[in-house]
């Protein structure tokens, strides 16, 4: 519908309005920084149920043969912390950032679909609730993360169990999609006149490659849960070995998705360190280039090591052959990003300040988890390594020492810009080294235990196998991280109290988000800027031969902006409503799915037709 | 629809308006879950021989000495076959009528794209009803279960692009579709014609190589 | 004063420390630990191991200069916010090249000996391996000799010095095979066989465990690998065989379990004396009224396939009950006849109702079995 040229004036007369309060608001939102809000609350909250979970587990396996947790639960848990941490955690904390900063660094007002990006962030938020609303049930997934096949067949998973993981995850999956499509066009299509891509900032490379490992990874995983879906719902057999279904055919499909997945974790916290190391080493990211094409070249070689996850099922020669050496291949473009790190930090000047802190730990962190994905590379080896603590040690160093040190390290270079209030450098300092020993004294001993024949997913383990020494350790450091997240949560409560005061260039940044006021108004730059080059700040202050003034806050009059909208969350409403309909098919029939297609069905066309001022 | 974008179709970065470009990147990833799909079908079309089933294309005799007729009517598929084709060409003529702010040709055209997609849809429907009373469903064999998933989910699809244009052909009716705002068709088109090219591959995966 | 406390004191204060450390380094030494995979005993095992050792040792090297450059660079570029702006580079071309290749150069070292070991642990046994057939349960193992037509379970017995070739797969879902002192794992499915071949170097009694998440007692699903000398386990064998399907007693009156006749109880000739204790002809005929003979043989020797429960022949010799789980003491065996449920929730094992009397004759009958 086209808006009157009545309805354009009113909507110039308003933008200048004070910022928008109360919960309506927020339901509402199209406002990029709103919604990387929402996935950051959202996702933290998610994050530290996921970390109680962990803190559960551990306390269980602090001793042999406990009975603190009955194996159901503890299955429960294990199964729940991992699906909580990648789906509902760091994935959503990265979303975080690239709603927030993505804006903001290539120089635009906003992003490509408010509407869209509004959409996803309900999705997810309905998917999380989904999911977790299983505990209610006593029913939540109890089959790993990953969910092999045949033990998700009704035959042997009778319960909800399965289900809530199936469908949860295909809503969190329309979430991740809607908002890969957002992104992607975004990056592309919205830079600032004389942001070439070359010029982008790495954090903007490494969310646009991103974008798109999410756009072909997940449809992949989407059609295997179909397929799971639809054994257990509707009796077909693809999965069933009686029928001539093949579970392998599931680990293929998952780990084709699974293991892009696993970049899509990293590549976000790759990107903030990017950042944050040359700022805080005061000179440019070391092989701009190579880091661009290193990212995608992993990218790209991401589609290509799936097997490496099924070294144990016996593929043959050949293809263990072909999937070790990809492997093999993929250590290299990983290395040399490492090695640019360290040439970006070597000759500078370094300022110890949070954010670098956090950096730092992830580099030292990530190169552990890196080495020994690297042995793992080897099938005849990684026969003995496969399936226990060893791995477990490998992807929490690189998913905790690298995505959530590197996540950590961007909340704190963010977190002026977005809440206009610095974190309290102390405070900060003593949060690193808690979660820096914490977790290293919880998961460097898993190196140990799993080359000396603990396996993973265990709920407990007998006395005599020398187990518990090292479990004991792990237990002890588990709480120590807990504490250390206990310690940023004051912090952000501490913090929150006090006056909106934080300068828009804290830490002598070199990228646009610095130029405008901590927090940005919601139109992010009355002026779009033009780019001559990389480091677009750093050049103005070489300019002009000092930092540059505090920005103005303006009236934001002429400035267009996006309508709010309550319809994005009526579909997400929908969408879930489908997914609940599938659950109760035993119960109502199709009538929930029914319900719920009409209300997405009603949101579409609403959201479809509104005038977007 | 919204005229936000086009505002912004003067200031992207690629010179492609940002609905232009989402559409492609969905169809980008809608490419892979159709071949994961299509894959999974191509895993699945032999293994059915391990349960019984009425045979596809050829008359079979299972080792019991049940004898099942061929059930897949080449003629009507390929009649729907040739209809999506042509539905393609006719959106294509209803955009240019649009770009050139002809009401009455784009209306002609648009109507002439719906009747093959219902034509379409409608034998889809015919079939799967007829392949159930000669005894296939999702749950007879493993064939059954690819080959219904596979084809469900396209003409699940199509029924969502008939809707799609069936929406705009009502506001094209209500002259709501002038030249500025023929974006909005040719959005819709591109989705049409990645239905249409994902067929162009199931049809002779499906119902044409034995 | 001064003097006399300042020295003890700093000592003091070290001993937990040594102590905490002391435990620390025992429990980082292979030897610490039963399961250990870095103390390999076969050939197959040996294969991984000296692989992985190789990738341990480019690791650590790589650790020590990369991790060692961080540091360094961390200490060394150490600067103050007025600090005058370091020199501005923004990336050296030559110097990509160099640590884009020296990887690349060692990842090469790497895959030579990974491709070599690949093919050299996918290779065919040699033709005079002894065979085991390994089925995965939820969650025991079922292991069956088919040249020798014997059937156990959870312990397997293998020789010393000579290949043993195990054909594997799964009544239910997948698990995984894996005896760490003498191979990598391998999964089992149901749907395909899978295989693993090693010979052992050295006797002895070695704890093993499913890898592959399979249900709810999945962290109770080990077994053992009794390697024994080629004379003991002939002398095994030998006894195995013996244990065959018995006809049933001639005096029963017909009960529930007869129509389970190929089933039904075998007992040891050398056990013949056994079997005129009392207890010992009750827990027979319980084994019967309970139902055990539903769900378990007491056949090693051409043993029925397909049964629900592990066989028992020769349980009252086996060194754990409950797939690894707990000590094979007549105590527990009777704790688990009387509450499976109690001890491995989840098991399929149901509680029969068996009172303490019951349960003391059946652990006096399958104690006999051996």
């Amino acid at each position: 519908m086209a808006t009157t040229a009545l309805d354009q004036q009113r909507a110039h007369a308003t933008a200048g309005h004070a910022e928008k309060s109360g919960l309506w608001s927020w339901l509402t939102t199209v406002d990029h920084k709103r919604v990387g809000i929402l996935y950051g609350a959202t996702a933290f909250f998610f994050f530290l149920l996921g970390g109680i979970e962990a803190i559960l587990l551990r306390i269980q396996l602090g001793s042999p043969n406990s009975t603190f947790l009955s194996p159901d639960t503890y299955n429960q848990l294990f199964t729940m912390h991992g699906t909580t941490m990648i789906f509902l955690a760091i994935m959503p904390l990265s979303a975080m950032f690239f709603n927030f900063m993505i804006p903001l660094m290539i120089g635009a007002r906003d992003v490509a679909f408010p509407r869209l990006n509004a959409f996803s962030y309900w999705v997810f938020l309905a998917g999380g609730l989904f999911l977790n609303s299983s505990f209610f049930f006593g029913a939540a997934p109890d089959q790993g993360w990953y969910g092999y096949a045949n033990l998700t067949s009704r035959q042997y998973s009778p319960g909800m169990n399965v289900d809530f993981w199936t469908l949860g995850l295909q809503i969190l999956g329309v979430a991740s999609l809607a908002a890969a499509v957002n992104f992607f066009v975004t990056i592309l299509n919205m830079r600032a006149p004389g942001m070439k891509l070359m010029r982008m900032p790495m954090f903007v490379w490494m969310s646009f490659i991103t974008q798109v490992l999410l756009l072909l990874a997940f449809p992949v995983i989407t059609v295997a849960l179909i397929l799971l879906m639809f054994d257990r719902f509707f009796g077909t057999h693809f999965f069933v070995p009686s029928a001539g279904g093949d579970p392998l055919l599931w680990q293929h499909l998952f780990w084709i998705f699974g293991h892009p997945e696993v970049y899509i974790l990293i590549l976000p916290a790759f990107g903030i360190i990017s950042e944050v190391l040359p700022v805080f080493s005061r000179k440019p990211l070391f092989g701009y280039a190579a880091m661009v094409f290193s990212g995608a070249f992993i990218a790209f070689l991401g589609f290509g090591v799936w097997s490496h996850h099924m070294f144990t099922t016996g593929m043959g020669p050949i293809a263990d052959t072909f999937f070790a050496l990809t492997t093999m291949l993929i250590a290299i473009p990983t290395g040399v990003k490492i090695f640019n790190w360290l040439g970006t930090v070597w000759g500078g000047s370094i300022q110890y300040r949070v954010p670098m802190y956090f950096a730092l730990g992830f580099i030292a962190m990530f190169i552990i988890g890196g080495l020994s994905g690297v042995m793992h590379s080897s099938p005849p080896a990684d026969l003995q390594q496969n399936d226990t603590y060893f791995i477990v040690a490998h992807f929490h160093y690189v998913l905790f020492g690298g995505s959530i040190f590197g996540l950590t390290a961007g909340a704190y270079y963010w977190w002026p810009k977005m809440s206009g209030r610095m974190l309290d450098e102390t405070l900060g300092k003593v949060h690193f080294w808690l979660m820096l020993i914490g977790f290293n004294l919880t998961f460097f001993p898993m190196h140990i235990l799993g080359l000396n024949g603990m396996p993973r997913r265990v709920y407990t383990y007998p006395e005599g196998l020398g187990f518990e020494t090292l479990n004991q350790v792990e237990t002890v450091g588990s709480l120590i991280l807990g504490l250390s997240f206990v310690v940023f949560l004051f912090n952000i409560f501490k913090t929150a109290r006090g006056p909106r005061n934080a300068p828009a260039d804290p830490w002598n940044g070199a990228t646009l988000e610095w130029a405008i006021p901590s927090p940005p108004q919601e139109w992010n730059f009355a002026e779009v800027p033009a780019v001559h080059g990389r480091d677009p700040l750093w050049e103005a202050k070489r300019e002009r031969g000092g930092p540059l003034p505090e920005p103005p806050r303006v009236s934001g009059e002429g400035i267009h902006l996006p309508n709010p909208s309550i319809w994005p969350l009526v579909a997400a409403v929908g969408l879930t409503g489908v997914m609940v309909g599938v659950m109760t098919l035993h119960i109502v029939g199709p009538w929930g799915v029914v319900v719920g297609l009409s209300i997405l069905f009603f949101g579409v066309y609403n959201w479809a037709f509104e005038p977007a001022g | 629809m919204s005229d936000h974008a086009h505002a912004m179709q003067l200031e992207t970065s690629t010179g492609l308006d940002n609905r232009k470009l989402a559409i492609w990147t969905f169809i980008g990833s809608e490419c892979l879950f159709f071949a994961t799909l299509i894959s999974n079908y191509l895993v699945h079309k032999q293994t059915w021989l391990s349960g019984p089933g009425p045979f596809p294309h050829e008359r079979w005799t299972s080792p019991s000495g049940q004898a099942f007729e061929p059930i897949i009517e080449i003629p009507l598929v390929t009649m729907g076959t040739a209809l999506l084709l042509f539905s393609s060409l006719f959106v294509v003529l209803a955009l240019a009528n649009a770009q050139r702010g002809n009401r009455n040709g784009l209306l002609v055209w648009l109507a002439a794209t719906l009747f093959c997609g219902f034509f379409f849809v409608g034998m889809q429907v015919y079939e799967f009803t007829h392949f159930v009373h000669r005894g296939l469903t999702l749950k007879t064999n493993l064939f059954g279960a690819s080959f219904f998933t596979l084809t469900g989910f396209h003409g699940t699809h199509v029924t969502l692009g008939v809707i799609w244009l069936l929406t705009l052909w009502i506001e094209a009716f209500r002259g709501k579709i002038p030249p500025a705002k023929s974006l909005n068709l040719e959005i819709a088109a591109l989705y049409w014609h990645f239905v249409d090219v994902v067929w162009i591959v199931i049809f002779p995966v499906v119902y044409l190589i034995k | 004063m001064l003097l006399r406390t300042a020295a003890p004191r700093p000592l003091r204060r070290w001993v937990p420390v040594l102590f905490l450390l002391a435990l620390l380094v025992g429990a980082c030494s292979p030897e610490h630990y039963a399961q250990t995979a870095l103390r390999p005993l076969s050939d197959f095992a040996k294969i991984g191991d000296d692989i992985q050792t190789t990738t341990i040792w480019w690791a650590f090297g790589v650790f020590v200069l990369v991790e060692g450059a961080l540091l360094y660079a961390i200490f060394r570029f150490r600067g103050k916010p007025d600090d005058p702006e370091p020199q501005q580079v923004h990336g050296n071309t030559a110097i990509e090249i160099v640590w884009t290749v020296i990887p690349a150069l060692i990842l090469a070292a790497i895959a030579v000996p990974t491709v070599k070991g690949i093919f050299e642990t996918s290779a065919r046994p040699p033709a005079d391996a002894l065979k085991v057939e390994v089925i995965g349960h939820q969650w025991w193992w079922e292991f069956r000799y088919p040249d020798l037509n014997l059937t156990t379970a959870n312990e397997v017995h293998i020789p010393v010095g000579q290949t043993v070739s195990f054909r594997m797969g799964t009544a239910d879902v997948v698990h995984s095979f894996w005896p760490p002192r003498f191979a990598g794992k391998r999964d089992v499915f149901p749907n395909r066989e899978t295989r693993l071949w090693f010979k052992a170097e050295a006797a002895g009694e070695y704890p093993g465990q499913c890898a592959e998440f399979c249900g709810i007692q999945h962290g109770r699903m080990a077994f053992r690998v009794k390697a024994q000398t080629p004379e003991e386990f002939q002398t095994w064998v030998s006894h195995m065989q013996t244990l065959g399907p018995k006809p049933p007693p001639a005096a029963e009156a017909p009960t529930a379990g007869d129509s389970v006749q190929v089933a039904s109880a075998g007992a040891s000739l050398r056990q013949a004396g056994a079997s005129q204790d009392p207890q010992y002809a009750t827990g027979e005929k319980l084994f019967q009224a309970k139902g055990c003979v539903g769900c378990h043989s007491l056949t090693a020797f051409n043993a029925p396939k397909g049964m629900i429960g592990p066989n028992l022949a020769d349980v009252g010799a086996r060194s754990y009950i409950g797939a690894g789980s707990f000590k094979n003491t007549d105590e527990t065996l009777a704790r688990w006849i009387q509450n499976p449920q109690a001890m491995k929730v989840g098991v399929l094992m149901p509680n029969l109702g068996v009172t303490a009397e019951e349960a003391k004759s059946l652990v006096g009958y399958l104690r006999a079995h051996q």
